[in-house]
């Protein structure tokens, strides 16, 4: 408990390192081919959404199922924003993040008077409520879906290579600034507020802190950012129907499965469980439906056998910890 | 006339999601555990009854007298060796996460053994057989569901009400503690409330697999109908569960009236209807 949790004396190396680190990934197209590049920028849309997937359930004890409709709503909104209003797909993107958060602050309020567990089926519920309406409406092209336009395409560059570039920079930037921010977040005032709501909900409260209004902010500001995310991802695939949309498998399972062996509750832990599942998948993946049986048993063993995950463990183990987020107290007396 | 077909059409259906929904309901009110393979559980206990008709050749109904037991018993091993080791804190993650893994195990398992096709169970004569009511026809099969919901609810208030089971259970959902104190074992009760839950899973999929095709992703959206019934329904008792579990399958028949693709959705908004307007749900405990 009493590692050096004032970030003052590691501050300047670690702000070296992780800046060396993201030039690195940001040069990416010098030493990287097409694929190598699809690669990383699955990675960093994968990690983004296990960040912000990590803030939700590990944090603010918002266990959602249903971030695939966040997702769906991004991509949608990305295609149906530039086929039928004409903006540039940055406005687009803008667009989706804004009807997110305001779908998210609709079903909020219902969901929040669901019981602990029930949330988490309760916000399946309202993401196949949404994932139903948009499979209804014809000019999103039913259950076929919608192929995004060459025309808008070529709004970002008209070359394929600058475009996948921008892409991948953006995909990249998602994911530090969700990192950073999270971090940022987590020691702040608001985060002080939630790891509490992570410790002991009953504690937080008897504290002064409003709950619902952090977790209601939390879940809000995670659906804006998972849209975003989303965006950029479709904006890559160029298609979008109901089903890969509003992939249950794709947006939620293997999240959560990254985050619960990784870590949960800590931020590292969906740097490792990406890692992880990246590895796994190299493997694994010509096996089909056994790869999802592994991975579904790891992820069991790990919160049977170790609740917090490969960094949870290594953290116990040795102290580890790259993004802290622990504070000493103030004027702590030395016995 | 047709609006008396709808009405009765939806009635039958809500026998079915109370079959769906009595498990969850009774494992929630017990331990406040939500399964989340709750609907692959039931697909899982269609396909065991698949493989026992297949080599005994009963009808779907005798041979729910062999997949009860290994349902059962799967659910108090289930319970006894994983589910109580995540439990015991005010920590909900832990168990809710090891159900969502076995979901996705149980359907990954399913697809490798049985392939995607889907199949459904043959009940003979029962499955086209129908009672005329005036003009109306109403089918044996979905009338005898109804009647096999609301002989389960009744058995089920009974035990929980008037046996000493039933008040095992009672006293370790107000406080594990204290039951354990004066004798009772968290633990094996947990085991034996999960087994009960099991057996209202294996009896709920023959009646799924005999009026519908299954397949190995059919678990989830059973377990969104169970779940909507419990909560419309209210928390806390098994007549609620079925008024819960009638007023959906009233909600999605009336649905399917407007549009066929209204169905399902009628019943979810249905169910955020109720959660805005009374959010304990229709019939909930006395405080």
């Amino acid at each position: 408990m009493s590692e050096p949790s004032h970030p003052s004396s590691d501050w300047r190396r670690f702000i070296a390192i992780s800046a060396l680190l993201v030039i690195g990934l940001a040069a990416a197209p010098l030493w990287a081919d097409r694929a190598g590049l699809r690669l990383l920028g699955e990675m960093y849309s994968l990690l983004t959404l296990a960040l912000l997937w990590n803030l939700l359930a590990g944090y603010a004890g918002l266990l959602s199922v249903g971030q695939q409709a966040f997702v769906g709503i991004g991509g949608y909104t990305l295609f149906s924003a530039t086929i039928f209003l004409g903006v540039s797909p940055y406005v687009a993107i803008l667009l989706g993040i804004v009807l997110a958060a305001l779908a998210a602050a609709l079903f909020a309020p219902l969901l929040f008077r669901l019981e602990g567990a029930y949330f988490a089926i309760g916000s399946w519920v309202a993401a196949e409520t949404i994932y139903l309406v948009f499979t209804m409406i014809p000019q999103l092209g039913g259950g076929a879906g919608m192929s995004l336009p060459a025309a808008v395409v070529r709004g970002i560059a008209e070359d394929r290579s600058t475009r996948e570039f921008i892409i991948y920079w953006l995909l990249l930037a998602a994911g530090t600034g969700t990192l950073f921010g999270a971090y940022a977040l987590l020691r702040s005032k608001v985060g002080l507020a939630l790891t509490a709501l992570r410790d002991n909900p009953t504690a937080a409260a008897s504290l002064g802190i409003d709950i619902w209004r952090a977790k209601f902010w939390t879940y809000v500001g995670v659906a804006a950012a998972v849209s975003a995310v989303s965006s950029l991802i479709f904006l890559q695939k160029l298609r979008i129907s109901p089903a890969s949309g509003f992939s249950l498998n794709d947006w939620t399972v293997t999240i959560i499965f990254i985050v619960v062996i990784g870590g949960i509750g800590r931020l590292e832990g969906a740097i490792v469980g990406t890692a992880v599942y990246f590895l796994l998948r190299e493997f694994l993946a010509n096996l089909g439906p056994v790869y999802m049986i592994v991975l579904g048993t790891i992820a069991i063993i790990t919160m049977i056998f170790a609740r917090r995950g490969i960094w949870g463990f290594l953290e116990a183990r040795f102290g580890w910890s790259l993004l802290p987020t622990t504070r000493l107290p103030p004027h702590e007396d030395k016995i | 006339m047709n609006v008396i077909d709808t009405l009765i059409g939806g009635l039958l259906l809500g026998g079915l999601y109370t079959l769906f929904a009595i498990g969850l309901s009774l494992i929630f009110g017990v331990m406040r555990l939500v399964n989340i393979a709750h609907g692959d559980f039931i697909v899982l206990a269609a396909y065991i009854a698949y493989l026992v008709i297949g080599a005994t050749g009963l009808h779907p109904l005798v041979a729910l007298l062999v997949v009860i037991p290994i349902m059962a018993v799967i659910g108090y091993l289930l319970q006894k060796w994983v589910l109580n080791r995540t439990m015991g804190d005010d920590d909900v993650l832990p168990p809710l996460l090891v159900t969502f893994g076995l979901a996705v195990i149980i359907q990954n398992a399913l697809l490798a053994a049985f392939t995607s096709n889907s199949m459904r169970l043959s009940a003979g004569s029962l499955q086209t057989s129908s009672l005329p009511l005036g003009s109306i026809q109403i089918g044996l099969l979905p009338l005898f569901t109804l009647l096999m919901a609301v002989v389960l609810v009744i058995v089920l208030e009974f035990i929980f009400a008037r046996t000493r089971i039933g008040r095992a259970f009672r006293a370790t959902s107000d406080d594990p503690q204290i039951a354990s104190a004066i004798g009772v074992r968290a633990d094996h009760i947990y085991a034996l409330a999960m087994a009960i839950s099991f057996a209202t899973i294996a009896i709920a999929s023959v009646f799924l697999a005999m009026r519908s095709n299954f397949d190995p992703y059919s678990g989830p959206a059973r377990l969104i109908y169970g779940f909507e019934a419990v909560i419309i329904g209210g928390l806390g008792s098994f007549y609620g569960t079925l008024a819960g579990g009638l007023v959906l399958g009233l909600a999605q028949s009336f649905g399917a009236q407007i549009s066929p693709n209204m169905q399902i959705l009628s019943g979810h908004l249905v169910f955020f209807i109720i959660l805005a307007l009374r959010p304990r749900g229709l019939f909930p405990k006395a405080p």
